[in-house]
């Protein structure tokens, strides 16, 4: 059980002076009930891939594969599978279009071809988990905070029950405190529901702490796939992608720069804390 | 999906198209256009191809890039080719059933096609070559008489580069609507003519919400910049008529000459 993908290779506009390559030729296998974070600068082909897992760009050449399935053969049932890979794009908040919180939300379910009552019962669910009150299903969408859009337009994926959440730069114009909730909700999602979640992402900070594995995109091409504190090593190249390890490696190099005696791989504030702990023999 | 449309977009490449005068590039087109109506010979419309085949050649366009603009036309391209073929009256060549086949019917259809898809590729070769602002400012100035008349050239050019510079923003838009709803199951290509209609509110109620948020935030972007409109503003590239532009204007001339020539041949 899990997401193959194999050679995926992805050119925009083949033949006209626009042809760019938007993936080129990426392998990787991501295992059922994993956190993965895509990193990537602007414009190195994240939601590009993305979108390729459920169908809904086809590659140039090369393919996915669900549970073993190729998803771009013929027959396949996409319309199904992206119920089963739930994507939530950027700026999700902008797809919101019912009269009330509540129908939103039950768009998706309701596109399985489940019953009304069905369909709210999931809506509800979806809605508690990411926060929403029952004060606020009668509300018009276009009345809500940006914040709270965004958690009803990422309910509106999870009501489908999706075994694989992909999630496209959840906390991008959010403040501090609305990033904050949102990892903490996917960690929560992602313990409880026992699902699989790709965050997109471009912060480092935002998914040293939640991601087990860490993408690395850097212009179309994949250069790590790995654990966070095996990519955190290459700090070089990383930022030669434009990229950054997070605030607290840096400080941590810098320490050991000063003569103290930690791990270079710190790359939490906990971890750092252990370290520091560790080295005051506390 | 939807990244295939090209209607009004620029294609950037360097060619000797590319850099005439945008108003050069107008007046020709507007030559172009009224030629094809001045003329009602078969040698015309010979001529107006090899000029237009000519055009495509130099502005290094690829000729698929500007054919698979066509295809939005082709359903008016349909209609009207049918209405011609069986409602003119003439000398009867066949008849399907109640439909009636006549030779001058057919004969119009044929210009009628022709005339069309050379309207479609003349002007789309102008905005394929030349950037909305150019476009914006050939028009201002080659329409600035009108001013003297009150009429607010500048406002009706700088809406006319906005509407051109939102194409391309709102078909992305379009797409990226279509993609998330797609995402949550929404289904665009099955079922009755009622039950699709009905699948497009889910885009067209956040495209016409995010329409008017953008539409607003430029309001607003240009308000914060002291935009008063056209009076007393200084261009950064004066538009300047170069070697280039004479002969190509010399070129323009003859062509159009040779055109008008022809509408008096019989053939």
């Amino acid at each position: 059980m899990s997401i193959r993908a194999e050679h995926l290779t992805h050119l925009y506009s083949p033949g006209t002076a626009f042809e760019s390559y938007a993936l080129k030729d990426i392998s990787f296998e991501i295992a059922d009930g994993s956190f993965v974070a895509v990193i990537g600068h602007t414009g190195s082909g994240k939601s590009t891939l993305i979108q390729h897992l459920n169908g809904l760009y086809r590659p140039t050449s090369g393919t996915v594969y669900y549970n073993g399935e190729d998803i771009f053969a013929e027959g396949y049932d996409l319309k199904a599978l992206r119920t089963k890979i739930g994507l939530v794009f950027q700026y999700p908040e902008y797809q919101l279009f019912e009269e009330d919180v509540i129908t939103d939300v039950m768009f998706g379910p309701k596109n399985m071809g489940l019953s009304d009552d069905e369909a709210r019962a999931r809506a509800k669910k979806a809605l508690m988990q990411v926060g929403i009150g029952e004060s606020l299903y009668k509300r018009s969408p276009f009345d809500l905070s940006g914040g709270q859009k965004r958690r009803v337009a990422i309910a509106g994926v999870l009501a489908m029950d999706p075994e694989v959440l992909i999630l496209d730069e959840p906390t991008a114009g959010l403040d501090p405190r609305g990033r904050e909730e949102t990892l903490a909700m996917l960690e929560e999602l992602h313990s409880e529901r026992k699902i699989t979640v790709i965050l997109v992402s471009h912060s480092m900070d935002d998914v040293a702490e939640c991601a087990d594995m860490l993408m690395v995109l850097k212009d179309a091409e994949l250069k790590f796939f790995d654990r966070p504190k095996e990519v955190f090593r290459h700090v070089e190249e990383l930022e030669s992608y434009g990229l950054a390890v997070p605030e607290i490696t840096y400080l941590a190099h810098d320490l050991i720069k000063a003569g103290l005696d930690i791990d270079p791989t710190v790359s939490t504030v906990s971890e750092a804390k252990a370290e520091l702990l560790k080295l005051l023999k506390w | 999906m939807l990244r295939d449309i090209t209607i009004g977009q620029y294609y950037p490449v360097r060619s000797p198209i590319h850099g005439l005068d945008p108003r050069t590039k107008l007046a020709g087109t507007f030559i172009f256009l009224i030629s094809l109506f001045v003329t009602k010979s078969l040698i015309g419309y010979l001529i107006a191809t090899f000029a237009l085949i000519f055009l495509i050649r130099i502005s290094r366009v690829p000729a698929r890039y500007i054919t698979k603009g066509l295809k939005p036309v082709l359903i008016i391209l349909v209609i009207s080719v049918s209405f011609n073929i069986f409602l003119t009256p003439g000398r009867l060549l066949f008849a399907i059933g109640p439909l009636k086949v006549t030779a001058e019917g057919l004969k119009t259809a044929g210009f009628m096609a022709i005339r069309l898809i050379y309207l479609v590729i003349g002007s789309s070769l102008m905005t394929l070559t030349t950037t909305p602002t150019q476009l914006t400012d050939a028009l201002e100035r080659s329409l600035g008489f009108l001013n003297k008349v009150h009429v607010p050239v500048h406002e009706i050019a700088m809406m006319m580069a906005i509407a051109l510079r939102f194409i391309p923003i709102l078909i992305e838009e379009t797409d990226k609507i279509m993609k998330a709803q797609m995402a949550r199951g929404a289904d665009f290509e099955s079922g009755n003519l009622i039950r699709r209609a009905k699948a497009l509110v889910p885009i067209l109620v956040p495209l016409f919400v995010s329409a008017f948020r953008r539409a607003a935030d430029l309001a607003n972007a240009m308000e914060a910049r002291c935009y008063h409109g056209g009076g007393g503003r200084t261009k950064m590239r004066p538009l300047k008529y170069g070697t280039s532009d004479k002969r190509a204007y010399a070129v323009m001339l003859v062509y159009f000459v040779i055109m008008i020539l022809t509408g008096f041949l019989k053939i």
